[in-house]
């Protein structure tokens, strides 16, 4: 079933058996899924039952902790080298410190 | 364990950092993008208020479509992730089904978008309505063109692996296409929380 061509590839890229090591199993990626899942019938529960002051805090918690969990697993951030997680970071960080500068703006300028 | 996967991915690419440069090129692309999405964010953030006459969100928001649209592009994720892990064991058959499997669920997704803003629209909200539905649209209809562009470039890397053309490494090709979905994942995962569930 293997081509030449594949063949060829796979010799000049044996890095990627290295790759396959540092992922997780199958059945570690479906452990994961369901716990994203489970968070997130949690976050839609709120729109449900009333959670009162723990309303807002329980929402954010639960979309970084989601947004954590996507990024450090499924994208691997967690196994790969920090390079990577400085560029990703570098970036939302940035875009926070925008959205805090454009907050501010509002705040303090508008009438 | 973490630190043996770095001394692993340290090695194999004949380049000046030791990485791959197209993974590189990817994170600074993503890193980029999160600028796009945190300046579209923002703006919704600061005029979902600003309904003018036209309807407000809680009035046009349909919580529980929008939760299995949600929970639909959750799971693509996880079915990406499966054609990444085929693809490093180098089985195609699995790689092209879960990729197969990925495109399909994000298409449900735009799907259920193109369902949703309709809904929306008959309900009297336009893109020119207020700022409220010219911040709305901009954001999820920005969300949705990256959503769009995932499932042609799944699509195509399918066609592209079943005719044996992949350029380079084919694991690190599908890894590069799985990065940028799950990206578009995670900015789901912002605007479902920040755009849906919190109330004006």
């Amino acid at each position: 079933m293997t081509t030449t061509a594949e063949h060829a590839e796979h010799t000049g890229h044996e890095a990627h058996d290295e790759h396959a090591e540092h992922g997780m199993s199958t059945a570690g990626y479906v452990k994961v899924a369901m716990i994203l899942a489970a968070l997130t019938a949690l976050e839609v529960a709120t729109y449900f039952v009333d959670f009162g002051p723990f309303f807002m805090p329980v929402l954010l918690v639960l979309m970084c902790v989601k947004f954590f969990i996507v990024v450090s697993y499924f994208m691997h951030l967690k196994f790969d080298n920090k390079i990577f997680s400085f560029m990703f970071y570098a970036g939302l960080f940035l875009a926070i410190g925008v959205y805090a500068a454009f907050l501010a703006t509002f705040k303090f300028f508008s009438a | 364990m973490a630190d043996a996967a770095v001394h692993h991915a340290d090695h194999g690419h004949h380049t000046s950092t030791g990485l791959s440069n197209n993974k590189l090129g990817m994170w600074l692309f993503l890193g980029s993008e999160c600028l796009l999405f945190g300046g579209l964010i923002s703006t919704y953030m600061i005029y979902r208020g600003r309904v003018g006459e036209g309807p407000r969100p809680g009035n046009v928001f349909d919580i529980p479509f929008t939760s299995v649209s949600s929970f639909v592009l959750l799971m693509s994720s996880l079915t990406m992730v499966l054609a990444v892990a085929a693809a490093q064991k180098r089985d195609d058959r699995g790689t092209t089904l879960w990729l197969t499997v990925t495109g399909l669920l994000g298409a449900t997704f735009v799907g259920g978008q193109v369902y949703e803003f309709t809904a929306m629209y008959n309900e009297g909200l336009g893109f020119t309505t207020s700022l409220f539905g010219s911040a709305f649209y901009t954001l999820t209809g920005f969300h949705g063109v990256h959503v769009t562009v995932g499932v042609i470039m799944l699509l195509s890397l399918v066609g592209i692996i079943k005719r044996s053309r992949v350029p380079g490494d084919k694991a690190e090709v599908v890894e590069l296409v799985g990065l940028y979905w799950h990206f578009v994942d995670v900015v789901w995962i912002i605007i479902f929380t920040l755009v849906y569930l919190i109330p004006t």
